[in-house]
């Protein structure tokens, strides 16, 4: 799903991440189990847990014992703001690496953006 | 639990299992791997009391397996050989493990003899060897044993029986949590369903960790040969390669976030070894004859 150097479990936690940011999983809504999670990807289910439990710990998710795993209602607030402070490092850096690698000087890219001539 | 001390097997001078010492907690799957002739077959026989240890000890739950009747029911080990008499039905050898087996289920079986697309009234003599591997894993599966030990249950077995046994297996333990150790060469197909893998060379131990642990000490780093050169130096190398200026090497020991930024910065791409090939890198003779584990012991 990923960078495939990350184990599954991370896989699995970045995976709810997107979702959460997405919208796909809304705030204070229930995700599938692990053993669901494992039947539906083929996965043991320790791997599901242990993507959950970093998701628990990152205060993605919480635990309602007994019944299972929820969405925190501030999960999509705190995801959001994370991944703005990772945007510029973790996208743009590669981008403009990349655009000198080649020649494309930040002008050309600003244009491209903001839809200019190319 | 699981308890095996300096576990000695030997048949006359040629040494099986040699000094092996392993933990393994209840209720997990395990992959067991090794080459061929390296002490697999050994060693879960006598986790299965098939045949007694030479040395050291042995104890499931504290007790010595060995002629344990009590122990033995809640143990079911299939191997090679099916362990059935070749001039039965399907059907009998099914009643006939229902009556052995205190967790049989009769239905579960007769749903398994579906899936795998097998004849109640076909005789064992007359299945092929995927046929009887499939057999092996219905009485492997449906005997619901605590202790369930399938030694390369998937020979002959085509992709989509693998496949089926595979998904049966999971399904079964998610239903009916149990320690379930399988041998296996075929190591990425069931990668993903192991919790923990154990790695035997030899009759020794190599690696026992998680699977996510073990498949994240393998990293192969391409790149310049003299940047790769710098960037292993000191690192436990398994193998390299080149290919003009650029060389590859295949290291083992995780890395850490900063290593990586490092090996990055150098011009160095990374990428994930899978478990199997990790695992032929430990295991496969390097070039000077000597194993690749010993230098990690």
């Amino acid at each position: 799903m990923f960078d495939d150097r990350s184990p599954i479990y991370v896989q699995i936690a970045n995976g709810i991440k997107d979702d959460v940011l997405s919208g796909t999983l809304k705030e204070d809504e229930q995700i599938m189990s692990t053993n669901q999670y494992a039947a539906f990807y083929q996965i043991n289910p320790a791997t599901a847990a242990k993507g959950f439990a970093q998701l628990v710990d990152e205060g993605v998710l919480y635990k309602k014992r007994g019944i299972g795993m929820f969405v925190s209602p501030d999960a999509r607030a705190r995801l959001r703001s994370q991944r703005r402070d990772r945007f510029f490092v973790d996208v743009v850096e590669p981008m403009l690496a990349e655009a000198r690698m080649v020649g494309v000087d930040v002008e050309e890219i600003v244009a491209h953006i903001q839809g200019g001539p190319r | 639990m699981i308890s095996l001390r300096d576990l000695t097997v030997s048949y006359g001078d040629t040494i099986a299992v040699d000094g092996l010492t392993l933990d393994l907690a209840p209720g997990k799957i395990y992959g067991l791997l090794g080459r061929n002739g390296s002490g697999k077959t050994s060693l879960l026989s006598v986790l299965a009391a098939y045949r007694k240890a030479s040395g050291g000890t042995v104890a499931i739950g504290g007790v010595d397996p060995f002629e344990n009747a009590a122990l033995m029911r809640d143990t079911v080990f299939i191997r090679d050989s099916l362990d059935v008499s070749e001039q039965d039905r399907i059907c009998r050898v099914l009643e006939l493990a229902g009556r052995l087996r205190p967790c049989w289920d009769a239905g579960y079986a007769d749903r398994l003899v579906d899936v795998f697309e097998l004849h109640r009234r076909k005789r064992v003599s007359a299945l092929s060897r995927g046929q009887r591997s499939s057999l092996g894993v219905i009485l492997g599966l449906a005997a619901r044993a605590p202790l369930t030990i399938l030694d390369e249950a998937y020979l002959g077995m085509d992709a989509a029986a693998r496949k089926a046994f595979y998904r049966e297996l999971l399904a079964d333990y998610l239903a009916h949590p149990r320690t379930i150790i399988l041998s296996t060469h075929l190591i990425e197909e069931v990668a993903d369903l192991l919790e923990q893998v154990i790695v035997i060379d030899h009759g020794r131990l190599v690696v026992h960790e998680d699977t996510d642990t073990f498949r994240a000490r393998g990293v192969a780093v391409t790149g310049p040969a003299g940047a790769v050169e710098a960037f292993v130096a000191g690192r436990t190398v398994l193998s390299q390669q080149s290919l003009g200026g650029v060389r590859e090497a295949t290291l083992y020991g995780a890395l850490d976030d900063a290593d990586a930024a490092r090996a990055r910065a150098a011009g160095l791409t990374l990428a994930p070894v899978g478990v199997q090939d990790l695992f032929i890198h430990l295991t496969s003779g390097a070039d000077d004859g000597t194993r690749r584990t010993e230098a990690l012991r």
